[in-house]
């Protein structure tokens, strides 16, 4: 059980929670994700880690509502528990002094490249930060973006807000003013990611990207999350989540993502229409839980006393 | 003190051995092929206790029992097997218990006919004595009397033990070291304790709840567990020692990564490893998908192909039967002689209707343009010389080739051992295939306080043999932390 501090809207169905996961705290390094369950028969869904607080041993996520289970974690609220979290997971991004790295995320991605941002501005690199949205509700961490960059662009599909275009377009625009680009992480939707990798590649700008695919454990162990790079199959669980975009083949990655989508869009419109009653049960299930936890750790401490 | 003076008179088995090797061997009562292939209820029904009188009553007590000497844990078969002739079921079990942790559980999955079984002499002219049938009714009988026997713990001794994987090796080792009045606590990477026991075997083959009660036990007895901790990224084995504070630690992580077959069209949507096939299904319930979120491929009326020869491709084959596969064909590329596989879950899956295509070999996987399995390319094979296994080696048959329709392939040709440990912890030993060096007696790894034991250590082999390392080590553990002596074996200097 792993209680949440603190849950707040961010953009438009798009939620910050900070999580009481100690361990995941301690060893918490940029790029890397957790994977949660919310409930007995929930699924398993990774997520990547925002931030964490060693000292007070908590994990920052956020969360957009796409599916029934990241739709029901934001009706979660402060004070409520996520049954399951395992992490931190992956391999942590490569931070190295490359001279201007450019980040390119799309809106709830933005939270995960803020780490690497961080890592990359405090190894002395210049930091080019491009935001994207669809519009102004989904712009999300302005004021963060900016603190970890050295550079910020925000761009929106609409124009609601700061310059109408993709972060593709700002991406193009400042090649084309000549600037001089060393490495390029792209955060985001799989268009946009494999959109990036086509204007870096033959430009030789070393480009990665963080690869969303359709995992179960999140240790290696059932190679559900595999990508093909360069004709190879690799785990993005423990082989990624970043990649070098070049390799990446972005087609079989979109296959493979729609594998389950029939049975997730019957779960979010199931989800959708009992919305209320699927919470209330999740807080009951959780209460209950609570309690067992509480009885174990009870018949523990006797136990404890046997060592003492 | 010698064993058979502790057995009662009424365990003397009084018929002569010519009419005991008349009786037939009783059979294990099972759930009807056309039902069961449509549920994921226990096909074993266990037997009565009149069957198991009459199926202890079989055995000829030989004076050199080989049945002992086959089983790679020695349990006390012989005196076993008395005591339910004499119908002390609750006696039995605590003989059995002596050797063997998890009773219910290797009564169901354990290779008999390759273990006690094999070495039983009955066997030689007619069938062995159902010694696994018998092992099950014990420690069914145990588990359901509600006079479960808990061992007492020793006083305690202020030492404490980190056992990473809650399959049967580190589950063993957890019973054994909390007797000796060490502390323990077990680190499980996913949501639920078990292992192998829970994301791998099927429900049908082991219930869940069979694996729940073993937990339960170890966490009346004074277990820990902590789930959801990946050792090796939540916490490494040198934080587990400096900063947690752990005397000794014990590896028994399995060989949980998932081995493919490296030909092309592997990416397509319907391919699967049987790792995460029986994964989603197992541990995350999938075969229930009307209350439970994770889906799996939805296998009704579409054919499946298994690749593999195992127990687990058996079980992901069964699985496939079980969600409503049109067609369910195994496919492997030796013959069925060379099958590793339990010969009852053969005889179960043939039963169940599944297709067995032997002697033939997957090439590539073939799908359509948006990315879905259509079937795969297979090659016939004959079978030559024999290879390093003693198995004839397969070969390819020139010209053979064919298609081989399919939606969904499961591809169980074994499994091999997960980097995450050895990664991070630089002082410990692997062999060339990534697996932890570990003395074969003391299960001593290069690293001082560091046990290792199962198939992180043999690759993958059985529940009894990864049970029966979890034993070796949780006694050579005590050893340590009493003598507090650690010898390095100069094997692994």
């Amino acid at each position: 059980m792993y209680k949440i501090v603190e849950a707040r809207n961010v953009g438009l169905n798009i939620k910050q929670f900070v999580i009481d996961a100690p361990r995941i705290a301690r060893k918490q390094r940029p790029g890397q994700f957790l994977i949660l369950r919310l409930h007995e028969k929930g699924e398993r869904i990774p997520l990547t880690i925002k931030s964490s607080d060693p000292e007070a041993g908590t994990v920052t996520i956020v969360v957009q509502g796409v599916g029934k289970t990241t739709s029901l974690l934001n009706c979660l609220e402060a004070g409520d528990s996520i049954l399951d979290i395992v992490g931190p997971l992956g391999r942590p991004s490569e931070i190295e002094k490359y001279g201007t790295a450019m980040i390119l995320a799309g809106s709830v991605g933005t939270a995960m490249a803020l780490p690497t941002s961080n890592a990359l501005k405090q190894a002395g690199n210049h930091v080019i930060f491009i935001e994207g949205a669809r519009s102004k509700e989904m712009v999300v961490f302005e004021d963060e973006v900016r603190q970890a960059s050295s550079e910020a662009y925000i761009m929106t599909d609409d124009g609601s807000y700061g310059e109408r275009g993709l972060v593709t377009k700002k991406l193009n625009e400042l090649l084309a003013a000549g600037r001089k680009i060393d490495f390029v992480l792209a955060v985001g939707p799989v268009p946009m990611m494999r959109a990036v990798a086509q204007i870096t590649a033959p430009l030789a700008i070393k480009t990665m990207v963080s690869l969303n695919s359709i995992m179960v454990d999140g240790t290696g162990m059932c190679g559900g999350c595999r990508v093909l790079l360069g004709g190879k199959s690799k785990f993005a669980c423990v082989d990624g989540p970043e990649f070098d975009a070049s390799l990446v083949n972005f087609e079989v990655l979109m296959q493979r993502n729609a594998m389950y989508r029939d049975k997730e869009c019957e779960s979010l419109k199931q989800f959708e229409e009992h919305k209320q009653e699927e919470l209330a049960q999740l807080r009951a299930e959780l209460a209950a839980k609570e309690k067992e936890v509480a009885r174990l750790r009870e018949e523990l401490a006797a136990g404890e006393a046997h060592y003492a | 003190m010698p064993e058979k003076s502790t057995l009662p008179n009424s365990a003397l088995n009084i018929l002569p051995l010519k009419e005991r090797m008349k009786i037939l061997r009783r059979h294990m009562p099972e759930l009807n092929p056309q039902v069961r292939s449509h549920n994921f209820q226990e096909v074993n029904q266990g037997l009565e206790a009149a069957d198991a009188l009459i199926e202890a009553t079989r055995c000829l007590a030989c004076a050199k029992p080989g049945c002992v000497v086959d089983c790679p844990v020695g349990v006390k078969i012989k005196e076993i097997v008395a005591l339910i002739y004499a119908g002390e079921y609750l006696a039995a079990a605590a003989k059995l218990r002596e050797d063997n942790a998890l009773p219910a559980i290797t009564g169901r999955v354990c290779p008999q006919e390759n273990q006690c079984e094999g070495g039983c002499v009955l066997g030689k002219k007619g069938a062995p004595v159902a010694i696994g049938n018998l092992e099950r009714f014990v420690a069914d009988f145990e588990r359901t009397s509600g006079k479960l026997g808990l061992p007492a713990n020793a006083p305690a001794t202020g030492k404490s033990v980190a056992i990473v994987g809650s399959g049967p090796a580190g589950l063993s080792a957890a019973g054994d070291l909390i007797q000796k009045g060490h502390r323990v606590r077990v680190f499980e990477a996913l949501h639920e304790l078990g292992g192998v026991l829970v994301y791998g075997i099927p429900e049908f083959r082991l219930p869940k709840a069979i694996v729940k009660e073993e937990v339960d036990n170890l966490r009346r007895m004074g277990v820990e567990f902590e789930t959801n901790v990946v050792v090796g990224k939540s916490v490494t084995i040198d934080e587990l020692m400096r900063n947690e504070h752990y005397d000794a630690v014990f590896v028994a992580t399995g060989a949980g990564l998932p081995v493919f077959l490296g030909v092309p069209g592997e990416h397509f949507n319907g391919v699967y490893s049987a790792n995460e096939f029986l994964t989603r299904v197992n541990l995350m319930r999938a075969y229930n998908s009307a209350e439970y979120d994770e889906p799996v491929y939805d296998c009704r009326d579409k054919d499946v192909i298994v690749v593999g020869g195992g127990n687990t491709a058996m079980d992901a084959v069964r699985t496939s039967r079980r969600l409503g596969a049109r067609t369910a064909t195994l496919v492997y590329r030796r013959s069925e002689a060379e099958m590793p596989a339990r010969k009852e879950e053969v005889k179960h899956a043939r039963e169940e209707g599944i297709e067995f295509r032997m002697l033939t070999n997957p090439i590539e996987f073939l799908g359509d343009e948006k990315g879905w399995l259509t079937g795969a390319r297979c090659v016939r094979m004959e079978l030559g010389e024999p290879d390093a296994s003693g198995r004839r080696r397969p070969v390819e048959i020139k010209g053979s080739e064919y298609i081989l329709p399919a939606s969904v392939a499961i591809i169980g040709v074994g499994t091999t051992a997960n980097p995450l440990i050895q990664s991070t912890t630089p002082d410990l030993a692997t062999n060339k295939r990534n697996y932890i060096v570990a003395d074969e007696k003391t299960m001593r790894t290069s690293k001082r306080g560091v046990f290792a034991g199962g198939d992180i250590v043999t690759g993958s082999a059985t529940v009894i043999l990864a049970m029966g390392a979890g034993r070796k080590a949780a006694a050579s553990i005590h050893e340590y932390l009493t003598s507090g002596q650690w010898t390095v074996n100069s094997e692994q200097a």
